[in-house]
């Protein structure tokens, strides 16, 4: 937490550090005492989100969609469905929906209420998702958030955004980059990055990943 | 309630500041918090939108001056201290002073897989669905004091239903102990003229995932 890129941290991180450390370690001794959780299943949860769920699931997903027509119509019909079939989680929960840019559309997800957020194919939410300037502005100045983000769209591209507000959760399918024609799922899937698909950020630039 | 957490379309927060290689989790304790808040939602004492709730009553200036899992702390010490399950005392001693309560189940390793998806919020429907993709709708002037999915920005309000996404467990009652009392939802369209007026950027439009309750035809 040396950073300042979080407006809601405290300002003396140190102090915060150290007194949110000695209050969770608190918390966890008495729900652990009472018998009401096992430490041993924190450290599972901690460690799938660490190493296991993150937005490399949902890149495979854009980048078989890209390369597989039947997946993409699937994936747009009912994303719970098809990621599930897809076979690179366990479960999928319901309510996926992926929702496709298009050059007359751009697409961007937020939740202006709280932070809700495609855990399963992107991972947890980073800060700015769940930051104030975020879901306030998402909402009446995409463009201005896109510009925050170093993105500029063509001015008559009209900008869809989806606020978060029930159980539904969405995943955008971005554009397809230009000259990746013939390119494996392997390679096309190094170009999704997570900003791409909630809509803050573009695929990467082909001749710069290749 | 209308809260500090309904942030849509407030002005005075500044730029967005993405992190170049964000680590998952900050500090240590942050993993500890999620992962503690998730264990518990196990044993299946609170609903998700119990939770929300427990965010949105932290007082405003603290929920703009903490970080986003030391919300997520509070709000879990909160619940558990009003729920009887542990007392402030035994936060502060950090040793449980008194046996736990029975609850319905406990997380274990085992479980964790299966934890990491969600599960389902769709309900059988009590009544056919009211409106249909293309119904003009406008959204309800409530403000109740207790938890709602209807961000005030959109508000009486007139939009497009685009789609129905099914019937399901609806928030505003779930939060407040009065039952699942499943309810339709659908993605409703608006142009951004309609939200933010005459000046707004013509080429947008915005959604909302909104609760039957919340429309009456337009």
């Amino acid at each position: 937490m040396t950073h300042d890129h979080d407006h809601e941290h405290d300002h003396d991180h140190g102090s915060e550090l150290s007194e949110m450390q000695l209050r969770v370690r608190a918390l966890e001794t008495v729900l652990a005492e009472k018998g009401y959780i096992d430490p041993a299943a924190l450290d599972a949860i901690i460690e799938a989100y660490e190493t296991k769920v993150g937005p490399h699931t949902g890149a495979r997903v854009v980048a078989k969609a890209w390369s597989d027509p039947a997946f993409r119509q699937a994936l747009l019909a009912d994303a719970s469905k098809a990621v599930a079939s897809f076979g690179l989680l366990n479960r999928v929960g319901d309510h996926l929906l992926a929702v496709e840019n298009t050059p007359k559309q751009h697409n961007m997800i937020v939740c202006t209420l709280c932070s809700c957020y495609p855990w399963e194919v992107l991972g947890l939410p980073p800060v700015w998702y769940k930051s104030a300037p975020y879901r306030s502005r998402a909402v009446n100045d995409p463009r201005g958030v896109l510009a925050d983000f170093g993105v500029k769209l063509p001015a008559d591209t009209q900008i869809r955004v989806w606020d978060s507000t029930a159980e539904t959760r969405f995943i955008v399918l971005p554009m397809r980059p230009a000259g990746t024609e013939g390119w494996s799922e392997e390679r096309l899937a190094a170009l999704v990055t997570r900003d791409c698909m909630i809509g803050t950020g573009l695929p990467k630039d082909p001749k710069e990943a290749a | 309630m209308d809260g500090i957490h309904d942030m849509g379309g407030m002005h005075g927060f500044g730029k967005v500041e993405p992190e170049k290689d964000e680590p998952v989790f900050h500090a240590p304790w942050e993993g500890r918090t999620l992962a503690l808040n998730r264990a518990m939602g196990y044993t299946g004492i609170w609903t998700i939108d119990q939770t929300r709730a427990g965010i949105e009553r932290l007082p405003a200036d603290v929920y703009l001056t903490s970080s986003y899992y030391k919300k997520w702390e509070t709000r879990l010490e909160n619940m558990i201290v009003d729920l009887g399950l542990a007392g402030r005392d035994e936060l502060e001693a950090g040793h449980a002073l008194r046996p736990g309560k029975p609850l319905k189940r406990k997380l274990t390793v085992a479980d964790v897989p299966n934890t990491l998806s969600r599960g389902t919020f769709a309900r059988p429907a009590q009544a056919p669905a009211r409106f249909k993709a293309g119904d003009k709708v406008r959204t309800k002037n409530i403000h109740p004091p207790t938890h709602t999915r209807l961000p005030r920005y959109a508000r009486d309000k007139v939009g497009v239903v685009e789609a129905i996404r099914g019937c399901h467990v609806y928030p505003d009652t779930v939060a407040i102990g009065q039952g699942e009392n499943p309810q339709w939802l659908y993605t409703v369209l608006f142009d951004g003229r309609e939200l933010w007026g005459d000046a707004t950027d013509p080429t947008l439009k915005v959604s909302i995932e909104a609760f039957e309750p919340y429309l009456e035809p337009a």
